[in-house]
């Protein structure tokens, strides 16, 4: 064993406070997730039982619970990726196996500048578009809004989980004689399926905490209401009147239907995670 | 060495300008693969320039050089894998059976079909090994009945000499088989749809010495029924599966000649040079 020099030293102090100092941003925001979701969880518990997630909404102090909320957010959600979930997947496809030269880049600093647009605009712009004409609120108004913002999250990540899958791939399928399609369709997409779920997934988290765009389309509804051109309740815009009210009694059920809420979105990733885990 | 000399009948044609043979090169029967004064660009880059080879049916033609000479390039030209990379130009003929590939009546999943193609890096589909092999019986609608399909696959496995080590795990990944295992399924999945002739871009170069034994076993038995054509790195691997050597030097084919005189006694000094590793 050879003397530790100074140099040797400083540099085992440097590697010491640098590692520590990565772990502990770590640490750090892991720590605000979780005291985020303890303290929903603290909050709402005391709130949530079977009568809350069955009932519909009732006057205040008479209980009451979000049972309409959660079939709706799931009416939007289903809505929302029936929508938006082909119309990405399809741009993605688009852009990483077929897409070359000026309309490509055109088409991916649209879908850029997409990502970008507040939520509430899009809320607005179905409105202009979908309610004004129709003269009411409705469930596919919120579906469509809630679609749009997905289309470019699914678009993006589709198109880099495509780009990931190696040219011998392709090579391989197009040398025994397969037409372009179908290798897209037979090799690069299942090849790329669990990054495009996972990005799709990723599109329902981020829409299934949006406000904004549903207030100006699904309006919201105090009843259990399964059809698609009528107003229908969900758990965000169910929250924020909740939240905004004056009667604690209220502000309880917010906590809970946020629990739930986080709960539903949670249950969702595992699923689908389950589903398209890898199985080659 | 145990490859036999050619018997004498048809006579090469190579510029005579730029190719030197010991003496007139003759062979069995007529050319399976006629390239006839091919030059290939790479945009503005001219990667081949004017060459010109027959390949006649059932042999082996190993194409040696330095690296970057055209080797791989010249291969793609041959199932217009090249038609893939943009920006890539093939002039002049390649006529398979006497037809030219680069006609406008070619239909390049037809011919891709007839021409197979097995790769550096092996590239399995991440699916079983069964599927692997399926693949391209199933994307040319080769077979009519499951069990047919079945025969197939075991046959195309015990051709290339691995039906004995995968035949109880045909279910499972194709990506769990060790690189020699998956460089023979990838042969496998070529022979399935029965092509005329094989392309092989340097088969064995990643693999260890047991397995590329077994990958040039597998090439000596395989001539009995294809044209093979191999690109090579290794002189030695060239003089051992080959009949027919054709030496490449930046894109210009310097000389063709039987692998025995090739090797013995080579027309061209720059030939001569290479072989004896004086450079490249």
């Amino acid at each position: 064993m050879t003397t530790i020099t100074r140099a040797d030293r400083r540099r085992r102090v440097t590697n010491a406070v640098m590692t520590s100092f990565t772990a502990l941003c770590t640490l750090f925001a892991i720590c605000i997730l979780l005291i985020i979701f303890a303290y929903i969880a603290w909050q709402g518990i005391g709130s949530v039982n079977l009568r809350f997630l069955l009932d519909s909404p009732r006057p205040v102090g008479e209980g009451g619970g979000i049972g309409n909320a959660i079939v709706g957010s799931l009416v939007l959600l289903l809505l929302a990726s029936a929508f938006g979930m082909p119309l990405g997947i399809a741009v993605g496809v688009f852009l990483s196996e077929f897409g070359k030269g000026k309309f490509a880049t055109l088409v991916r600093f649209v879908v850029d500048t997409l990502t970008g647009i507040p939520s509430i605009v899009t809320g607005v712009f179905v409105y202009a578009i979908i309610v004004l004409p129709l003269k009411h609120f409705s469930a596919l108004a919120g579906g469509v809004a809630l679609g749009l913002i997905m289309i470019p999250i699914v678009g993006r990540t589709t198109e880099e989980m495509i780009k990931l899958v190696p040219q011998s791939l392709r090579e391989g399928a197009l040398a025994l004689g397969a037409p372009q399609w179908r290798v897209t369709m037979g090799i690069v997409i299942p090849a790329a399926a669990s990054g495009i779920a996972t990005g799709a997934m990723l599109a329902v988290a981020r829409v299934s905490g949006e406000t904004a765009p549903l207030l100006f389309t699904a309006l919201g509804s105090r009843f259990f209401n399964y059809r698609l051109d009528q107003p229908i309740a969900s758990l965000t815009v169910q929250i924020y009147n909740y939240a905004i009210s004056p009667y604690d009694d209220w502000h309880a059920q917010a906590w809970a239907a946020t629990l739930v809420l986080m709960t539903l979105i949670l249950m969702i990733n595992i699923v689908v995670r389950f589903f398209t885990r890898k199985k080659f | 060495m145990s490859t036999p000399t050619p018997t004498i009948t048809t006579k090469f044609s190579v510029p005579e300008r730029r190719v030197k043979t010991t003496s007139a090169v003759h062979l069995t029967g007529p050319a399976k693969v006629s390239i006839r004064n091919l030059n290939f660009y790479y945009g503005r880059a001219q990667a081949l320039h004017d060459i010109s080879l027959d390949v006649p049916e059932r042999f082996v033609m190993a194409f040696i050089g330095p690296s970057g000479c055209g080797k791989s390039t010249f291969l793609r030209t041959l199932n217009r894998m090249n038609d893939v990379i943009p920006g890539t130009r093939a002039e002049g003929e390649v006529l398979i059976d006497g037809r030219d590939i680069y006609g406008s009546g070619t239909d390049v999943v037809d011919l891709r079909r007839r021409v197979g193609m097995v790769f550096q890096k092996s590239n399995p589909f991440p699916k079983s090994v069964f599927e692997n092999v399926a693949y391209g019986l199933r994307i040319n609608q080769v077979t009519s009945s499951k069990s047919e399909l079945e025969g197939r696959v075991e046959q195309a496995l015990k051709d290339a000499a691995l039906w004995t080590e995968v035949k109880d795990r045909l279910k499972s990944s194709a990506l769990g088989l060790s690189g020699g295992q998956q460089q023979r399924l990838c042969i496998a999945r070529a022979l399935a749809i029965r092509p005329e002739v094989i392309l092989m871009d340097e088969p064995a170069s990643a693999l260890d010495p047991i397995a590329t034994t077994k990958i040039e076993e597998l090439i000596f038995d395989l001539k009995k029924h294809y044209t093979i054509i191999i690109v090579t790195h290794n002189m030695q691997q060239a003089a051992r599966v080959s009949d027919l050597t054709a030496f490449f030097l930046l894109g210009k084919l310097i000389e063709v000649n039987t692998t025995e005189k090739m090797f013995t006694a080579p027309g061209d000094k720059v030939t001569e040079d290479y072989i004896t590793g004086r450079f490249g």
